[in-house]
Parts: C-alpha cells; structure tokens; sequence
C-alpha cells in the first residue's frame, strides 16, 4: 500500500496507473492533482455536493456527464466497468478539456483500487 | 457601462444540445472576468435550469442580463407548469420518468440546488402555460475588470 500521497493528493498520470486505464482523450499532460474521489450515477448529486477538483468514477456514458463534470470543474472522469462513451461524448470533451478515462474495473474495486493508493473520499 | 443581453433557445426532450445554452452563458461569464466561483455558481444553477425546461418545459429561453449590480437569469418555458411549488421545491420529490432517472438526473435536487447556488431566486408557474425562473447572482460580482 502507497499511502505517502495522501495529504498532497495524486498526479491523474498515477490515476491512470492504478485504475490500468486508458486515456480516451488523447494525449494529456495528467500533472493535475486528484484531491479526492467521488463515485455516482447520480449527476444531480455531481451538481449539488462535489467540490470543484474532484475525480468522479461514473458507469454512465451520456454526454450530459461531460457537461455536468464540465460545469461543475471536475478534474476528470473514468468511466468503469469498459462501458466507453460515444465519439461524440469524447470530441465534447476534448473540447472543454476535460480528460477522460477508461477502466475495465468495475465501480467499486476501482475506488477500492484508489483508497489503498491514498485518495481519500471527501467527507475525510 | 452597456451590456447586451442575450437569449438561447432550449428545446423539448433534447438531450444531445441539453447544457448547450448553460456553456454560453460560462464562456460569456468568462469573457467578462467573472471570478470562478461566481461562474460555477452561475453555471451550475442555469444548467439545472436547463435540464428542467428541456424535460417539463415544451421549449423555452434562457436568457441573460447583466448590470453593475449583478448578473440575471431567466429561464421560461412553455410546459405545463408547476401545480404546487411549495412541494417541487422540496427536496427529493420529483415527477422525472425513467428515461431522465436513466441519464443521471430527476432526483428532486434541481430547484433546491438552484435556490442554494443563487443570491436571490424565484419561480412562477401556471398550470397549462409555463413556469419562468428568475436566478440573481450578486456576491463575487464586480465590473471592475469587464
């Protein structure tokens, strides 16, 4: 367990490490600093409680969670258990500049992959 | 100091352009040298706004003003109103079918975020003729720089 990052957050470049995914939108710098992680599939929820920064870990694909993550100045999505989005929701993205991800972990293990890596929830 | 005001069409059960007006208001938000958090404020409350008038509201506008005091939004629709608004605006109830559950929204959070996100808001609605928001943002908003 790497748990030495947990105060200063952890780089999307070691995000995409741990989750083994795949960068769906291109070539990014991914220095950014993941502060913290928030899972749902609930965008209202995105809306109404996640801090500008996060990470989100979602299983829906439709472009309105580019816009959400968007206007909300999330730092990234990964999208889990393989299900990619659309090109069109990808082009969305690499327009805002939003960097997304893809993991074949399913929810749950791949915020459980994250925890034991030292990105802690944001009620800690 | 003159600012134009502008207005965005939101069309019915449209959820590929959903969020399109909310994102013009940011970039104009933006242009002006809004401070962040006013812009995500703002943003956040229009793009609720939005999703509303797209899923209840039979097409309607969004539009925006601003003035040295403050940046408003309106957002009108033509759908079919809001019988009780005193329990629309609670949170949780909510009258979403599966189809908007299924795309991550319809949970009842809309208005009460609206409401949290704003400086001063309020809503009106008739049965049969349309509901129209009107979303104040005041706080962090200064002209000095626009």
């Amino acid at each position: 367990m790497i748990k030495s990052n947990s105060e200063s957050g952890t780089s999307l470049r070691h995000v995409v490490k741990i989750l083994n995914a795949e960068v769906l939108t291109g070539e990014e710098p991914l220095d950014q600093t993941v502060q913290h992680v928030e899972c749902t599939d609930l965008m209202s929820q995105v809306l109404a409680f996640i801090k500008s920064g996060n990470l989100l870990l979602t299983g829906l694909t439709n472009i309105q969670v580019v816009n959400t993550a968007d206007i909300s100045g999330l730092i990234g999505v990964v999208f889990v258990r393989g299900r990619s989005p659309s090109k069109e929701v990808i082009a969305k993205a690499k327009e805002v500049g939003l960097p997304l991800f893809l993991t074949s972990y399913s929810m749950y293990e791949a915020a459980g992959h994250l925890y034991l890596n030292g990105l802690p929830g944001s009620t800690e | 100091m003159h600012y134009p005001r502008h207005e965005f069409p939101i069309k019915e059960m449209d959820f590929v352009r959903a969020g399109e007006a909310s994102l013009q208001v940011k970039k104009i938000l933006r242009e002006m040298k809004a401070e962040n958090d006013l812009v995500r404020r703002a943003t956040i409350a229009c793009y609720e706004a939005e999703i509303n008038a797209v899923v209840y509201g039979r097409d309607g506008v969004m539009s925006l003003e601003v003035d040295d005091e403050g940046i408003y939004i309106y957002v009108e629709d033509k759908g079919d109103g809001i019988p009780d608004i005193e329990q629309a605006m609670m949170e949780g109830f909510s009258t979403a079918t599966e189809e908007i559950r299924e795309m991550g929204f319809g949970a009842g959070m809309g208005l009460p975020n609206i409401m949290k996100n704003a400086d001063e808001f309020t809503i009106s609605s008739a049965v049969g003729e349309g509901t129209r928001l009107k979303i104040i943002f005041r706080s962090g908003w200064t002209t000095e720089e626009a």
